[in-house]
């Protein structure tokens, strides 16, 4: 935090001798002509990618109207995929919230032949492409698995989809903290006798709080919009595995522009939100940091 | 750091051994079921019935377009959020200006976007009824269903990563080096190539990184405005859905064995880069 340019001390008197002109960098109270020009730079790059597509599916959903929008939402199918969409994606925090923490505790605390290897593969989940994800998972648990299980087309392969593309936030976002933190308050505490777990909840836990909090807020938010993984291994039948950005998908495809971005703007509501409380948890993070 | 009762130590250590055990299994056996085996499992699917099939899907013109489509994308679209995410990152670190936390947060927007809004939004405005529909078809561009739409589908999904990884390493490494080469008189131009840039080398590498692992992988953005034309806007990973549907399973494990290789090398190279976690 503390390293943010200081202007305060930049002309020491010294060098001001040896130059016949002050710098004029770094002046705290005018906003320079030129931050405005990078400033307008960025927003038209943000706006002609981001901004600009985004408002035209805002524009189509307010053309409809709030009426039209909750009509479109509580169709009943629509309804099923959202709903479907919402609890899935809080079961996978919620997963990801306890068994992620595990993995990156024993990635930090414990050590074993090919922890390297292990702790790499974390991240495979961020650079395999997601249909390959939804492909390899239908390979294993699909119709010829090897486990003699085929989860094919039902609710369960849905959550293992998006438990497989959330893998690393909770693990990456728990791993620093947890190696940051001081192991000698813990170990302090188990011989001052307390039992491990007691430990690990009443030492431990608090500190991880804000991380575990954070990895499973960015699970959910990349949950509730995944498409790619889910799509072959859904079956993307309605009522049953039809997820929320597979509707969305079915009404584009059925011309139904407007009902997509009634839907897709729901969708873009949630995720918002859930972003601006994650940044929230993170002024609280950095908070029990000082 | 009290006198630790040593006589406590021990029979705690051997029931957080047990824990340790228990806590280990826990991690690698749901690893193992969610992560490894699923992956390993597309290098045996691949090669069930030999070499010959592979060979001949890799050799398939459909296949190689798809991945000639997909590495142009990725080397227009990784460059361009290369270049705004060092410009956008040093803005945001070393200039004030009113609104900053705002466009913190407007930079992140990308990360909160489902592939198939992201898609779906750039229907709405390049599309054939889009905000610029009309003007497109009358000079005769095609955005939607070719590759333009790609291209941007691509530069949004991937937009954020750059920016995210440089703008921490800049705040630590702070101006003082910059200030010196200015008091030297170096020009802005060259204080950023022979001093900043090389200072934020490490960040800026990690960034392109993760940018290319998504350019390369975005599928449900890029299908949708891709119109899903085979041999002629199918990317890799579109291509191994449309031979997935058409029952070509050679086909399909054969693309997604290109696609997994090449996560796992860049899985490599993120290990051996990954920014040294901000120690104190």
């Amino acid at each position: 935090m503390a390293s943010v340019p200081s202007s305060s001390s930049l002309p020491a008197a010294g060098t001001v001798a040896a130059r016949p002109a002050p710098p004029k960098v770094l002046r705290r109270t005018k906003v320079r002509r030129s931050t405005w020009l990078g400033v307008g730079l960025v927003m038209l790059y943000l706006s002609v990618i981001v901004l600009i597509p985004l408002a035209a599916v805002a524009w189509h959903a307010a053309e409809l109207g709030p009426a039209a929008i909750w009509r479109v939402v509580s169709s009943p199918d629509t309804r099923a995929a959202l709903q479907l969409s919402l609890y899935s994606s809080l079961a996978v925090a919620a997963i990801n919230a306890v068994v992620g923490t595990i993995i990156a505790w024993v990635l930090v605390r414990d050590t074993f032949p090919g922890k390297t290897i292990v702790n790499a593969l974390i991240d495979l989940p961020f650079a395999l492409p997601t249909i390959v994800a939804g492909l390899t998972l239908l390979a294993l648990y699909g119709p010829k698995g090897a486990f003699g299980v085929n989860l094919a087309y039902t609710r369960a392969a849905v959550m293992l989809a998006l438990l497989f593309v959330t893998l690393p936030f909770v693990v990456r976002s728990v791993q620093p903290v947890l190696m940051e933190l001081e192991r000698e308050v813990e170990e302090a505490a188990s011989a001052l006798g307390a039992h491990s777990f007691t430990a690990f909840r009443r030492v431990v836990l608090p500190s991880l709080l804000p991380a575990i909090v954070s990895g499973a807020g960015l699970s959910f938010a990349r949950a509730i919009g995944e498409f790619g993984s889910v799509v072959l291994i859904s079956g993307n039948i309605p009522f049953k595995t039809q997820i929320a950005p597979v509707r969305i998908f079915a009404l584009i495809e059925s011309g139904d522009s407007a009902g997509a971005s009634a839907l897709a703007v729901v969708l873009l509501l949630i995720s918002f939100g859930v972003l601006l409380a994650l940044a929230f948890v993170q002024r609280w993070g950095r908070k029990g940091d000082e | 750091m009290s006198s630790g009762k040593d006589g406590s130590v021990v029979p705690d250590a051997k029931g957080s051994r047990a824990g340790r055990y228990g806590l280990r299994t826990v991690a690698l056996v749901y690893l193992a079921l969610i992560l490894v085996l699923p992956v390993g499992m597309v290098f045996y699917r691949t090669f069930e019935n030999g070499l010959q099939p592979v060979l001949q899907a890799l050799g398939d013109p459909e296949t190689l377009h798809a991945l000639y489509l997909t590495v142009v994308i990725a080397a227009v679209a990784v460059p361009l959020n290369t270049v705004f995410g060092v410009f956008c990152a040093l803005l945001m670190v070393r200039r004030t200006f009113p609104g900053k936390s705002f466009l913190s947060v407007l930079i992140d927007v990308p990360f909160a976007v489902s592939p198939v809004v992201v898609g779906l939004s750039l229907i709405l405005v390049y599309g054939r009824t889009g905000w610029l529909g009309g003007w497109l078809a009358e000079n005769g561009i095609r955005v939607i269903f070719a590759w333009p739409s790609m291209v941007l589908a691509t530069i949004f999904v991937s937009l954020p990563f750059v920016v995210r990884e440089v703008i921490p390493v800049l705040q630590e490494i702070g101006v003082e080096q910059d200030q010196a080469a200015h008091t030297l008189g170096a020009t802005p131009w060259q204080t950023f190539w022979r001093i900043t840039l090389p200072a934020i080398r490490g960040g800026v590498t990690y960034g392109v990184i993760l940018t290319t692992a998504r350019a390369l992988g975005e599928f449900g953005a890029v299908s949708i405005v891709s119109g899903k034309i085979a041999g002629q806007t199918s990317t890799l990973t579109v291509h191994v859905e449309e031979r997935f549907q058409q029952f070509d399973l050679v086909g399909a494990y054969t693309s997604s064995l290109v696609l997994a290789v090449i996560a796992l090398v860049i899985v490599l190279a993120m290990t051996l880069l990954r920014p040294k976690e901000a120690g104190s």
